[in-house]
């Protein structure tokens, strides 16, 4: 229960970070963030990275800002920092609510928004909060930087287009101006979410104007909820939609069963969680007017 | 840049310390057998139970799944410091009245995150400390009484706080 040994270095600038992990990639390096998923695996010895290369001394690595109409977030901003940033509850209201489900205060103290992508388990809220918004995800690597969509740096459970020596540098969450609502169960309050719903919805008089709906606990990765969010756009915004909208997003879904839900159970509660958001989202979008 | 050991220099209680570490060390192995501070007790190690939570630059963290090195340059607070002069703080007299423990495990982590919990909101409800307290594990399942501690001793702190003030 003790992490096995490995070399450290904390650098002081991205360049450094990168080269470090191009130079010990024989020792198969990984990047510490805030260190609450990777620790965790390190003392189960179910992860052995040879060296870490530790961001905290990173210049720019951590901070929100606004620019026009993208939120955006540096990869070493703690989880506790998005919960009390009044940007964060302005521009992507989503973000924030998804991060007060996560875990417990102790442990958002210490984790970060980037780690939290970068380690990529499956049944975590930020991979689905950044799908729905379609954030998009900056990387710096020994070719310099490269912006990767949310849609495309989820590969698997655990597993990202992040090459072994890129370093996932910032968040790019575009403002949406409508509702939101992030929905999950859970067993016990800040354990992992069994299922988890993010939506996002824009209205358009009485009708959907637009939607986004992203679902974890479902597959391999978070995935968007396309054949709901088909359901949803241009019809009337009112129960019966949002129950066909549900249908649709759950019908495809091949969930696999494990000891925490079987697959039936896993479909059936995407189908509620999806009814739950949409109507909260909703109507926060209809108070918004 | 690769070292076997890392020098750190942080400050636990007031006291400033360098010192060489492993970079595996975890923050709770140093403070229990590299500083001699046991009162910060291992539960899960893996950052679930919480009873190893002390405080970093004044935000609870777990210190089993933080690295000593992360805490480089940083002020540690541990159940060792809350008592002062002699005297408890008011969180450790209200625990004791109270009986809000029972085996004491949970106690040192319960102390800390309590000391953050009233560190946000110094006039929390029951309901506000049972909510935040659910990031601690009691296996004694002495919750009641913890949570009526908590709301005791923050009493006492506004007292104390206003009292301070009127004199000022």
């Amino acid at each position: 229960m003790k992490p096995p040994p490995f070399s450290y270095a904390a650098p002081t600038t991205l360049d450094e970070a990168v080269g470090l992990l191009t130079e010990h990639a024989e020792a198969e390096p990984r990047v510490l963030a805030g260190g609450q998923s990777l620790i965790p695996l390190m003392n189960f010895r179910l992860a052995k990275p040879g060296f870490l290369v530790d961001l905290r001394n990173v210049a720019g690595l951590s901070g929100i800002r606004r620019d026009g109409d993208i939120l955006v977030i540096g990869a070493m901003t703690r989880m506790s920092e998005l919960e009390r940033s009044p940007e964060v509850a302005v521009a992507v209201p989503l973000l924030a609510e998804a991060v007060g489900l996560i875990a417990h205060t102790p442990v958002r103290n210490s984790g970060t928004i980037g780690g939290s992508l970068a380690h990529a388990d499956p049944a975590a809220e930020l991979p689905a909060v950044a799908l729905a918004c379609d954030a998009e995800l900056l990387a710096a690597g020994p070719a310099g930087a490269r912006r990767i969509p949310a849609a495309q740096f989820l590969r698997g459970p655990f597993s990202t287009a992040l090459a072994p020596d890129e370093i996932l540098t910032e968040i790019r969450l575009p403002v949406w101006h409508g509702g939101h609502a992030f929905a999950e169960f859970s067993r016990i309050h800040a354990n992992f979410a069994v299922v988890g719903v993010a939506a996002l919805v824009e209205l358009d008089g009485d009708r959907i104007g637009r939607a986004a709906l992203a679902v974890t606990g479902v597959a391999p990765t978070a995935i968007r909820a396309t054949a709901a969010e088909r359901a949803l756009v241009g019809a009337a915004a009112h129960a019966t939609t949002v129950a066909e909208a549900a249908r649709a997003g759950a019908d495809g879904l091949a969930p696999v069963g494990d000891l925490h839900a079987s697959a039936e159970t896993r479909i059936s509660l995407a189908r509620t969680y999806l009814r739950r958001a949409l109507d909260l989202a909703i109507s926060r979008a209809r108070n918004e007017r | 840049m690769a070292l076997d050991t890392c020098t750190i220099s942080l400050t636990v209680n007031g006291q400033p310390h360098v010192a060489e570490v492993e970079p595996r060390r975890l923050l709770v192995d140093f403070l229990r057998e590299d500083l001699g501070l046991p009162g910060t007790h291992i539960g899960c190690e893996h950052g679930v139970c919480g009873t190893c939570t002390v405080l970093l630059n004044g935000a609870s963290i777990r210190s089993c799944i933080t690295f000593a090195v992360q805490a480089d340059g940083a002020e540690i607070s541990t159940v060792e410091g809350l008592a002062s002069d002699g005297g408890w703080h008011p969180l450790q007299d209200e625990f004791s009245a109270k009986q809000g423990l029972q085996c004491g495990y949970c106690t040192p982590g319960m102390l800390m995150r309590a000391c953050e919990i009233l560190a946000d909101n110094p006039d929390p409800t029951p309901e506000q400390v049972r909510s935040a307290i659910a990031s601690n594990l009691c296996r004694c399942t002495g919750y009641q009484f913890i949570t009526e501690a908590v709301v005791a001793a923050a009493a006492r702190m506004r007292a104390t706080a206003a009292a301070k003030e009127a004199a000022s």
